[in-house]
């Protein structure tokens, strides 16, 4: 509440406070002011979607008679219908899930148990594996691909998991990478989170005789659910939107998750501005659901990494 | 590394032992994972360090490796064209981090702190870019960017053929068309961090400095901005590591060649293209690693000294 003494106030020299009192109830010219720059830069900032989505729903003759920015002709879905059933944008969804899912999941787990070692007991390895995995996540993806490459190029798989037959060009392929990459931030946060859990609670369950696995599983795991859930939510967007991992070691077009595979189906089905769009704006709608209806977790996530710092 | 010996003081030393089954349940639950990140970032992490010091096709085996010494690095800072343009690029995108979202971030984010109507609002709207992927950001470069068709050219009349402003060929121009969409996703990520970090600030303290008669910007000065410590560290990481990472939008526009070169670019550009130069590309991508290195070894040692000491 206080802080709203702070806003339009052209000199605040009034020691008494009054003036501040007064102008959290009336909006002085300069609150005025702020809301103006506000709505100006907010419509600036959603130009580009609205732009997307209005040309997304104009035919392209329409759009080539009476130019891009223009109001007049059809408006209906056609773009989309032609999007989605022309470049198969169906599998490269599948695709998406399967390597979205599976590697969200398993870097949860994962990154849970680890910061359940790191933050529930000190031992003296702990502080040098939180360095290893917050220092991994913020490396640069092309600094390791090269040797990652090769290293995929020459890890055999059997032919079912892979075209190739080999860790490349494998959805197993690329649910490794997201693991151990993602697998960092993710026990950076939790751990954070799990050191605000108190001692006491797992306390109880070690005079009890619970082994660390049940303590992990039974008592700190299901407290930890509000940060899962922010992480699951910021995670799933990251993995989603994936574009260098699935671009260098998925070669085969047909397997490429729909965030990279959009860049090899633009050329060849969708020549026009108006298609890209509706593709674009097909390719956003998971993250779109992220924005309205988790948006709440997301920014947690966000933040709970780095309100830590 | 000293600090790896102190165990934080902060947990009462537990003065039962672990059982074997405990023991070994704890080595594994932090062990496997730790292999995975050995083995899939720090390994290859090394490896480009040591791969950027031969010459190898990467067709055929190990055998076919040849020492190269620094020659790879030699030929990179003396007669690679593409090497001046990537770093200049990098560094700009950098500077422009720096001086643009950054600062623009924290001055939305502390508007937007003041308890005003809409603020969630706009919030909402100014955060939008930041779930898209940068994929998507870079379509929508071309969207707004294209020549003919683009919402730029459209708006200020210059679609037609006789004043064409040709925003994504021309290699002096394009940058520029990338990085304010770059910009338009950054502001965002920024905003959302620094709203976190004021909303940690004591709301008590501004009060008493503005009843000590401080106006907004010596309020700012000596109240907020020390407090935002912790979360300027974050930013300025966030900010350097989003600039060394660059890739994908130069890469939907035109696969980071003719004006838009990054280091990002330049290395997957040598071991995905026609002509596989790992060695090359290893010298490329360990100049990459070492810069980011710089920052983000301090940054994880600083958080987590603090860690251990608090």
């Amino acid at each position: 509440m206080t802080a709203a003494t702070f806003t339009s106030r052209p000199s605040a020299t009034e020691p008494d406070g009054t003036v501040a009192r007064s102008h959290r109830h009336r909006a002085g010219p300069l609150r005025y002011l702020l809301h103006a720059f506000l709505i100006g830069t907010c419509v600036v900032w959603i130009a580009p979607v609205l732009y997307a989505l209005y040309t997304s729903l104009r035919p392209y003759a329409d759009t080539a008679k009476h130019g891009y920015v223009s109001v007049g002709g059809s408006y209906n879905l056609s773009n989309y219908t032609t999007a989605w059933n022309e470049a198969d944008l169906p599998l490269y969804f599948k695709n998406s899930a399967i390597i979205t899912i599976p590697a969200l999941l398993i870097t949860l787990w994962l990154a849970s148990m680890v910061a359940f070692v790191v933050a529930r007991h000190s031992f003296k390895i702990n502080l040098l594996m939180l360095m290893i995995f917050t220092a991994g996540n913020l490396l640069p993806q092309q600094a390791i691909i090269t040797p990652l490459y090769k290293l995929y190029i020459t890890i055999p798989l059997p032919g079912w998991l892979s075209d190739s037959g080999h860790l490349d060009d494998s959805f197993l392929g690329l649910i490794l990478i997201h693991v151990a990459f993602q697998t960092g931030f993710c026990v950076f946060v939790l751990s954070n989170f799990m050191r605000t859990i108190p001692d006491e609670v797992t306390e109880a369950a070690r005079v009890d005789g619970a082994s660390e696995w049940r303590q992990y599983r039974q008592i700190v795991l299901p407290l930890c659910r509000p940060a899962l859930a922010a992480l699951a939510t910021l995670e799933f967007t990251w993995i989603y939107n994936d574009f260098f991992w699935a671009t260098v070691l998925m070669q085969t077009g047909a397997n490429r998750p729909i965030t990279a595979a959009l860049n090899n189906l633009t050329g060849q089905f969708f020549t026009d501005n108006n298609l890209i769009s509706a593709a674009s704006m097909i390719v956003a709608v998971p993250t779109l659901v992220v924005f309205f209806v988790l948006q709440r977790q997301f920014v947690s996530g966000l933040t709970l990494g780095a309100s830590k710092g | 590394m000293s600090s790896i010996t102190l165990s934080p003081p902060r947990r009462r030393k537990r003065l039962m032992r672990y059982t074997k089954r405990d023991r070994a349940a704890l080595s594994l639950m932090a062990g496997f994972p730790l292999l995975l990140s050995l083995a899939f970032v720090w390994l290859p992490a090394l490896a480009t360090v040591a791969l950027s010091f031969f010459n190898w096709t990467g067709i055929g085996g190990l055998s076919d490796m040849k020492a190269a010494g620094l020659e790879n690095y030699r030929i990179i800072f003396t007669i690679y064209p593409e090497f001046p343009p990537a770093i200049e690029h990098n560094l700009l995108w950098l500077v422009v981090f720096f001086v643009v979202p950054a600062p623009f971030g924290l001055y939305l984010a502390m508007q937007l702190n003041k308890q005003i109507r809409g603020s969630r609002i706009y919030q909402s709207i100014l955060f939008l870019p930041v779930v898209l992927s940068l994929a998507l950001v870079g379509f929508m470069t071309e969207l707004v960017f294209s020549p003919t068709q683009g919402l730029v050219n459209n708006l200020t009349g210059h679609a037609g053929q006789n004043n064409l402003i040709d925003w994504l060929g021309n290699p002096s121009l394009n940058i520029w068309a990338v990085l304010i969409m770059a910009v338009w996703r950054q502001t965002g990520y920024v905003m959302i961090l620094f709203l976190a970090g004021l909303k940690s600030v004591d709301p008590s303290l501004q009060e008493a400095a503005s009843l000590d008669g401080a106006n907004e910007w010596q309020a700012f000065r000596h109240v907020v901005w020390p407090a935002l410590r912790p979360i300027n560290i974050v930013v300025v990481v966030v900010t350097v590591i989003e600039s060394l990472r660059a890739f994908d939008i130069v890469y939907i526009i035109n696969q980071g060649t003719n004006g838009l070169q990054l280091l990002s670019t330049l290395i997957t550009a040598n071991i995905i293209g026609e002509t596989s130069r790992i060695g090359f590309g290893s010298a490329l991508a360990t100049i990459l690693l070492v810069i980011s290195l710089a920052f983000v070894l301090p940054y994880v040692y600083i958080t987590f000294r603090k860690d251990t000491r608090s």
